[in-house]
């Protein structure tokens, strides 16, 4: 079967640092980062909705891709039970430490390994990190176009996507050729997940995901047929490693992050002099008269 | 080696009108030249912008780099990449400071990806200090300490970059203090033939809307926010009420915004704008830690919330526990009465 497009949408499994509860905070205050629950990057989801969309408006293939640890796989599957027709994970311990230039590096070496795709897609920001770098970096890694902060597709057609992005104060219609990368803001109401494509879906599996699920795995050739059994079934998750997808060891991870983390402070609620005033007429009365003495107020 | 490069600073600008945030970034770069030994530069790039140099001198920059040409109006990223590179391989900068805005955090990591240079985004606070890298066993004199909030506001980074120049940083619109222009200083205009060729000019703009803001939070001297305690959008009619009665301009949390209550121009905080107004007055806002992050520079915090518990009140120098329907109409009444 041929599609007209390839869609590569990257997403990004994050701490969820926007809905902080009690037991994530620690006595003294600050927040501990651990007790937070691992979620779908919000603008991840508006991006692979886009894609969703591309997908029910022109035939196009729709292939979710995710670099992180082996348990990342589970927003893979999420995506799957929405619509994906493919996932593949991009792990490697060689990948830890990585700033958002060696994110980019090696999200490119991961889209080139994919092989030809008309649009990257993409959320403008991570929830943990909030820098919107990685998108604009992996659009000149890979020396295509970047059309940033996009609300909708207006069209789409061979070689050439017209899109309607936010700027400051208003909007812009932006006209590209393909392939190019979009970044998508809270612009769409993600789908949710399908039960039919849960059924199916909640049996594909990364490489490591079926060697843990059968320790006796350990034949090379059992698990080579295996593998291409559930391929058959579009029921593998491919797992690429830094030399799976021809990554530069120095340009990844740690070794190929010129930013480094020189100090990090918890942010600690600080009680300044604050002044009880009582709902009354009376006490608003005062306050108000406090201000206007001081020059604050009139 | 220490480097002599300079500090650059790119000078956003629509129509030919440059981004405060820019000037904001010209004053800071002075500070950060003159700590450094070096020049403040300034890249002003697009079309018919010669008006426009003579302000930046007065705010600081010795040397303007001015590249026009038609093809870079209106702003698209690659042309503006591809100017602002060449001017890197050319003069070698130290430091290159952007504006955390829409155009910075889409322009600058092109330009950072292409020159393999580390960029940090969003930063309130930049200084000149050394570093020990205690995981490499390497040390750097005067490098920029890049400080950001990170993990949704919960902590703070200090950021530093370890490869070669420049340094590359957005930094937040607002906080950075902009200083009184000094009228008349005079600079040395450098202009640039920028080098456009079909690869970079490939995205069209083929229809464009924008307005002018008409919300100026960030210059507002009184600010009267709501949050999710406002309850609806006609909640905010009493919002606006007291800011008019006291000369101030409309806050709102991320959750009235996102409630459809208020437009996002109007958002206080984390993804919104920085303020630092005389007086703030939080009604019905829980004060998470992401909006707080744009709002405790105010002088003077009035907090009004039902819940006596809401965090809100740690930052707040008043805090009225109450219902702010009761609450605000009463504080009308008695400006009015005194005022």
């Amino acid at each position: 079967m041929t599609v007209s497009y390839t869609v590569i949408v990257f997403v990004k499994q994050v701490p969820d640092t926007q809905n902080i509860t009690g037991e994530a905070m620690t006595p003294d205050g600050t927040v501990n980062r651990a007790a937070l629950p691992a979620i779908f990057n919000p603008e991840d989801l508006n991006a692979l909705e886009l894609a969703l969309q591309l997908k029910d408006r022109y035939d196009a293939k729709v292939i979710v891709g995710t670099m992180g640890p082996p348990n990342a796989a589970e927003v893979l599957r999420n995506a799957l039970y929405r619509g994906a027709d493919e996932a593949f994970l991009l792990t490697d311990r060689a990948f830890a430490g990585a700033d958002t230039l060696a994110t980019s590096y090696a999200l490119s070496c991961a889209a080139k390994k994919y092989g030809k795709f008309d649009l990257i897609l993409c959320g403008r920001q991570a929830i943990d990190g909030d820098t919107a770098q990685v998108g604009p970096q992996l659009a000149e890694k890979l020396g295509i176009p970047q059309i940033c902060y996009v609300e909708d597709v207006v069209k789409l057609t061979k070689g050439k996507i017209i899109a309607k992005r936010a700027i400051e104060g208003g909007y812009e219609v932006l006209e590209a050729p393909t392939p190019s990368l979009l970044t998508v803001i809270d612009s769409n109401v993600p789908r949710p997940q399908n039960a039919k494509r849960i059924m199916k879906y909640k049996k594909a599996k990364t490489k490591s995901e079926l060697i843990k699920a059968n320790s006796t795995y350990t034949d090379a050739n059992e698990r080579a047929m295996e593998e291409s059994r559930l391929d058959g079934k579009s029921l593998l998750i491919y797992e690429w490693s830094a030399e799976d997808v021809g990554a530069d060891r120095e340009r990844v991870g740690f070794a190929g992050s010129p930013t480094k983390v020189k100090e990090i402070m918890n942010v600690v609620l600080t009680a300044t002099d604050s002044k009880m005033v009582e709902a009354t007429e009376q006490g608003i009365s005062s306050l108000i008269q406090e201000l206007i003495n001081d020059h604050t107020l009139g | 080696m220490a480097n002599i490069g300079n500090v650059w600073v790119f000078i956003e600008q629509e129509g030919g009108n440059i981004a405060e945030v820019s000037l904001e970034l010209l004053c800071k770069g002075r500070e950060l030249a003159g700590r450094l030994g070096v020049k403040t530069e300034a890249l002003l790039i697009g079309d018919k912008l010669g008006k426009c140099v003579d302000k930046l001198y007065e705010y600081g920059a010795d040397t303007v780099f001015l590249a026009e040409d038609p093809r870079l109006e209106p702003f698209t990223v690659q042309p503006f990449a591809k100017v602002i590179m060449d001017l890197i391989r050319e003069y070698n900068p130290n430091i290159l400071l952007f504006g955390a805005t829409m155009k910075g955090r889409e322009l600058a990591p092109r330009v950072a990806s292409e020159k393999l240079a580390g960029l940090t985004a969003d930063c309130t606070s930049l200084r000149i200090d050394n570093f020990d890298d205690k995981v490499s066993k390497k040390s750097y004199t005067d490098k920029l300490m890049q400080i950001r909030p990170a993990f949704g506001g919960n902590i703070i980074a200090t950021i530093v970059n370890t490869w070669d120049d420049p340094q590359m940083v957005t930094v937040r619109e607002g906080v950075m203090k902009m200083d009184e222009p000094m009228v008349g200083r005079k600079g040395e205009l450098i202009k640039v033939k920028p080098a456009l060729s079909g690869v970079e000019t490939v995205v069209k703009v083929i229809e464009r809307v924008r307005e002018d803001k008409d919300v100026n939070l960030k210059g507002a001297q009184i600010i009267v926010a709501g949050g999710y305690g406002v309850g609806s959008k006609e909640g905010f009619n009493l919002i606006k009420q007291l800011a008019d009665a006291l000369g101030g301009e409309v806050g709102a949390s991320r959750a009235a915004v996102d409630a459809g209550w208020i437009e996002h121009d109007h958002q206080v905080g984390q993804t919104g704008i920085t303020v630092r107004p005389k007086l703030y007055i939080a009604c019905g806002i829980s004060g998470s830690i992401q909006h707080r992050a744009g709002m405790t520079g105010g002088k003077k915090i009035i907090a009004i919330n039902t819940d006596p518990d809401a965090p809100i009140f740690a930052v707040s120098h008043y805090s009225i526990v109450g219902d702010l329907k009761t609450v605000i109409p009463q504080m009308i009444k008695a400006f009015k009465a005194k005022a």
